[in-house]
C-alpha cells in the first residue's frame, strides 16, 4: 500500500465517532458569523443592523484577492455587526443574525436530486466557486478559486482529493464520503473540468475499509477517471506534499506551490461544497463538524449550520463534561486550543476535540538524549532537534542552513521526542523570523536588479 | 481555566526511562549468558558496578550539580551494565569502582549529566582502567568463579599471534565465539546473544539498524582486505572480542552517536574501519573501544555536515 517515503508517526487513531451517522444540529435563536473565515485578507460585512436576511444571502465581500464572500447561514434579522472571538481568542468582526423561521434564497435548489450532467464551462465554475464561498474545507481554508486559477506556467495533470483524515478523532469526511459518494464524485469532476485535467485520485486511508469499499464502488458506476488509493496508515498523510508524494510519488520542489508536480489537491469536504455550489447553486452554509473526546457522552458527526455557537454544539454531544482541560478546534496534532467555548462555528471548523485534565498537560521536558527520533519522525527530512535549538538560541543563519522554512508545523518530532521537549514551540519561534529574513533578502534583490536596470536604461538612453 | 498550549495536543508517550529499559531489555540475553560462562564472578561485577554507577550520579548530581536526581532515568544503570560487560570477571571491585566514577564523573557529569556528554560513559571508564590497570584488565577468566580461577588467552590475541605470522596456533572456533564459551571481558563473549537483544531492540525501535550493520559489515570487508584475504579470519573479526557487544550497544549510545541515518552510516563504517586497524597493526589486540571513542569525538562534525534525506530538495 502506498504512503509517503520520509518520516511519519502513528498517533493512536481514537476515531470515536466513526460510522456515526451525521446529525443535523438544532439552528439556535442567534447565530454570529464571523467576517474572518479564509486564510488571506476577511471578508467585509455588506449587511447592517435591521436588514433581513435569508438562508444563502451574501452577507460579507471578499476584502481582497486572497479572499471570500460569506452568506447568511440562517433566515431572519441582522441583530447587529459586532466583534467575536475566533477559536483562539483573537477579536475578528461578525454578523449577529436574530434567526427567523427558515426561509432560503430561491436560487437554491434544495432538492435532493443527484445531478450528474455539469453544465458550466472552466471559467463559470471558478466564477460559481468564488460567488458560492468555497474554501479548503481540511482546515486550511484557502479561498478555492484561487487555487483553481495557478499560474500560467503550470501544467496541471490530475486532481488528488485529500479523504485522508489522518488527525487522530476526526471523523467528518469519513461520515461525508460514506453520506454522499456520489456527490463527490460529481464534485471532483467538476473540479477536473475546471483544472482541464482528466485524471482523478481520491486518497483514503486504509482505517475506512467502508468508505475505500463505497467510493470505489461508486467511481465505477460512472466515473472511470477517478481512482481510489487507498493509502497506509501514517502521520502527517493529509499533508498536501505528503499527500502528493504518497499518492503520484512527486515531491513538490521547497519553496515551490504544490501544483508544480501538477498535481491540485482538495479535501474532500470541499469536492462536496462544490458540488452543492456548482449543480445546486448552494453558498457554504454549513458543514459536518466531529465533536468528540474520551470524556464526551455523545461524541458524533453534527451537520452545523455557520455561525452556529461552539458551546451549542458542545452541548449537542453532552455538554462539556467535568475536569475538561483543553478544547481543541481541529485535531489532536495541528488543532488550536481554545480559551473558552465563546467562539462560533467557521467554515475551517472540522472537528471539536475535549481533552480531560490528565490528557491535556505536558510531562515535564528533560535534557534532549540526541536519540534521533525527532529526525525519523519529520516528513520534511529537517533535524528538529537542532532548529529547535537553533531558534531557541536565535541562531537564525544556522536554522535557515537547517532549512527551517520547509518546516511544515505538522508535531511528529514533538510527538515522538522520549524527553517531551517542547520542540516546535520553539519551531514557530525561529521559523517566521527566518521567513522574514528571505523575504527582505528576495526583496532587496528585487529592489537593486530594478535599480540596475533602470540605470542601464538610462546610460542607453543618453 | 482551560489549557491553551501549542499543538501537538499528544504524545507518543515515550520517555528516555522507557528508551533506557529497553536497552536493559536487550542487554539480557548477553547479561545471562555471562552468569552461565563467568558465575559468581560476572554476577559481583555487574551488581558492584550498577551500584556504584548508580551511587555516583547520587552523590554528584545532589553535592556538585545541586540538581534533581536524575537517577530515575536509567542511564546510570544502563552505564553500569556496559561498564560491567567490558571487563574481566576477576577484576577486583576497588577497581570496578574507579572505573564506574571515572564513567559517570568523568565520562558524563564533568559535561552537564545526560545528553551533553561527548563521549560514550561506559567506554570512558573502561578505557582508564585498560591504560591505568592493565594487568588485571587483561587476565581473562576462562571458567565460572571470582577469585582464583584460571585465566588463559582470548580468541582476538591468538588471531593476532597468527596474523603476525607464529605458527603452531589453531585458529579460534567461529561457533565457539558465536556462542560465547571462550574467555574475554564479561558481556562480549556470546555473538549470539548480544545479536538477540540487538534484534529485539531493533524491532522495537529503540535503535536503528544503520549504525550495528554497518559497522559489521565494513568490519567484514577491512577484516578480509587488511587479514589476508581470510575469509575465516575475517569472519572470526564478527563474532570475536567486542565487536558484537560495540556494535550494538556501545556505538549505539543515543548521546554520542549522530542523530541521522546517513550520519550514523558514515560513523558505523569509520568505526569498523579503525577497529580491524587497531586489531590488526595496533598494540593491543582489541580495537572496538578505541574505534567507538575517536568515532565519538567526530560526531559533533558529522552532525554538522552529514545532513538527513530532505524532502523536496533535487540534487543538482
Amino acid at each position: 500500500m502506498k504512503t509517503f517515503k520520509l518520516g511519519g508517526v502513528h498517533p493512536a487513531a481514537n476515531k470515536l465517532s466513526a460510522g456515526a451517522p451525521i446529525q443535523v444540529a438544532a439552528v439556535p435563536a442567534m447565530v454570529a458569523i464571523p467576517m474572518a473565515q479564509n486564510l488571506g485578507a476577511p471578508s467585509k460585512a455588506i449587511v447592517a443592523k435591521g436588514d433581513k436576511v435569508k438562508v444563502g444571502t451574501v452577507i460579507g465581500e471578499p476584502g481582497g484577492f486572497l479572499s471570500s464572500f460569506v452568506h447568511s447561514s440562517v433566515s431572519g434579522t441582522v441583530d447587529k455587526v459586532d466583534v467575536v472571538e475566533d477559536a483562539t481568542g483573537k477579536k475578528v468582526p461578525a454578523v449577529f443574525i436574530k434567526v427567523e423561521g427558515d426561509e432560503w434564497e430561491e436560487t437554491i435548489d434544495r432538492s435532493q436530486t443527484i445531478d450528474r450532467n455539469i453544465k458550466l464551462d472552466k471559467q463559470q465554475i471558478i466564477d460559481k466557486v468564488k460567488e458560492m464561498g468555497i474554501v479548503g474545507m481540511g482546515g486550511a481554508t484557502f479561498p478555492t478559486q484561487v487555487k483553481l486559477t495557478p499560474p500560467p506556467t503550470a501544467k496541471p495533470e490530475c486532481v488528488i482529493i485529500n479523504a485522508v483524515e489522518c488527525e487522530p478523532y476526526l471523523t467528518s469526511d469519513h461520515s461525508l464520503m460514506l453520506a454522499h459518494p456520489e456527490e463527490i464524485c460529481i464534485g471532483v469532476q467538476i473540479l477536473e473540468k475546471a483544472m482541464g485535467v482528466n485524471k482523478a485520485y481520491i486518497g483514503i486511508e486504509a482505517n475506512k475499509p467502508d468508505a475505500i469499499e463505497l467510493m470505489k464502488k461508486t467511481a465505477a458506476a460512472g466515473f472511470p477517471e477517478i481512482e481510489i488509493v487507498p493509502l497506509q496508515l501514517k502521520y502527517p498523510q493529509g499533508g498536501e506534499k505528503q499527500l502528493i508524494n504518497a499518492v503520484i510519488g512527486k515531491e513538490v520542489p521547497s519553496g515551490g506551490l504544490p501544483i508544480a508536480t501538477g498535481a491540485l489537491v482538495q479535501n474532500v469536504g470541499t469536492a462536496f461544497a462544490v458540488y452543492e455550489a456548482v449543480q445546486k447553486n448552494k453558498p457554504l452554509i454549513e458543514r459536518i463538524v466531529t465533536v468528540t473526546g474520551k470524556s464526551v457522552a455523545k461524541p458524533g458527526n453534527f451537520l452545523t449550520r455557520l455561525g452556529v455557537p461552539v458551546a451549542d454544539l458542545i452541548q449537542a454531544a453532552g455538554g462539556v463534561p467535568e475536569d475538561t482541560g483543553k478544547i481543541i478546534s481541529g485535531g489532536p496534532m495541528m488543532g488550536k486550543a481554545m480559551p473558552d467555548t465563546n467562539s462560533y462555528v467557521v467554515k475551517g471548523c472540522s472537528g471539536i476535540l475535549i481533552m480531560k485534565n490528565a490528557e491535556a498537560r505536558r510531562k515535564e521536558a528533560g535534557p534532549c538524549i540526541r536519540c534521533g527520533k525527532c529526525v525519523q519522525a519529520c516528513p520534511m527530512g529537517l533535524q528538529p532537534n537542532f532548529l529547535a535549538r537553533y531558534s531557541e538560541l536565535n541562531l537564525l543563519d544556522e536554522a535557515e542552513e537547517e532549512r527551517v522554512y520547509d518546516c511544515i508545523e505538522c508535531g511528529s518530532c514533538q510527538f515522538s521526542c522520549p524527553a517531551n521537549r517542547p520542540l516546535l514551540d520553539w519551531i514557530r519561534q525561529g521559523k517566521p523570523k527566518v521567513m522574514g529574513i528571505l523575504r527582505q533578502r528576495a526583496a532587496d534583490a528585487k529592489a537593486k536588479a530594478d535599480a540596475e536596470k533602470a540605470a542601464k536604461e538610462a546610460a542607453a538612453a543618453k | 481555566m482551560l489549557n491553551v498550549s501549542l499543538s501537538p495536543h499528544v504524545h507518543s508517550g515515550n520517555s528516555t526511562q522507557k528508551c533506557m529499559l529497553q536497552v536493559l531489555i536487550g542487554l539480557t540475553p548477553a547479561l545471562l549468558w555471562s552468569f552461565y560462562q563467568f558465575g559468581l564472578g560476572a554476577v559481583i561485577i555487574t551488581l558492584a558496578s550498577v551500584a556504584f554507577c548508580l551511587l555516583f550520579e547520587f552523590l554528584i548530581t545532589r553535592f556538585m550539580l545541586k540538581a534533581p536526581s536524575s537517577l530515575g532515568d536509567l542511564s546510570a544503570v544502563v552505564t553500569g551494565v556496559l561498564l560491567a560487560f567490558n571487563v574481566p570477571s576477576n577484576l577486583p571491585i576497588w577497581i570496578i569502582a574507579i572505573g564506574a566514577l571515572v564513567a559517570i564523573g568523568v565520562g558524563k557529569m564533568v559535561y552537564g549529566g545526560l545528553g551533553s556528554n561527548i563521549f560514550n560513559p561506559a567506554l570512558v571508564g573502561r578505557v582508564f582502567l585498560l591504560v591505568a590497570y592493565p594487568v588485571q584488565m587483561t587476565s581473562w577468566p576462562t571458567q565460572a568463579g571470582y577469585a582464583d580461577v584460571e585465566t588463559g588467552a582470548t580468541p582476538l590475541s591468538i588471531i593476532k599471534r597468527i596474523a603476525n605470522g607464529e605458527t603452531g596456533l589453531d585458529v579460534p572456533a567461529f561457533m565457539d565465539s558465536l556462542l560465547g564459551v571462550t574467555g574475554g571481558s564479561l558481556g562480549e563473549v556470546s555473538a549470539i546473544a548480544l545479536l538477540l537483544g540487538g534484534i529485539y531492540m531493533i524491532v522495537r525501535k529503540t535503535i536503528t539498524w544503520h549504525i550495528p550493520v554497518s559497522i559489521l559489515l565494513s568490519a567484514l570487508v577491512f577484516g578480509f582486505l587488511f587479514y589476508g584475504f581470510d575469509v575465516q579470519l575475517a569472519l572470526d573479526q564478527l563474532v570475536c572480542g567486542g565487536m558484537m557487544l560495540g556494535a550494538i550497544f556501545m556505538a549505539t549510545d543515543y548521546v554520542s552517536s549522530p542523530m541521522n541515518s546517513r550520519g550514523q552510516l558514515l560513523y558505523g563504517c569509520c568505526i569498523g574501519f579503525l577497529t580491524i586497524v587497531i586489531r590488526r597493526y595496533g598494540a593491543y589486540p582489541e580495537g572496538m573501544s578505541f574505534a567507538i571513542l575517536i568515532m565519538n569525538a567526530f560526531t559533533p562534525l558529522i552532525n554538522k555536515y552529514v545532513k538527513p534525506q530532505r524532502f523536496g530538495v533535487v540534487k543538482k
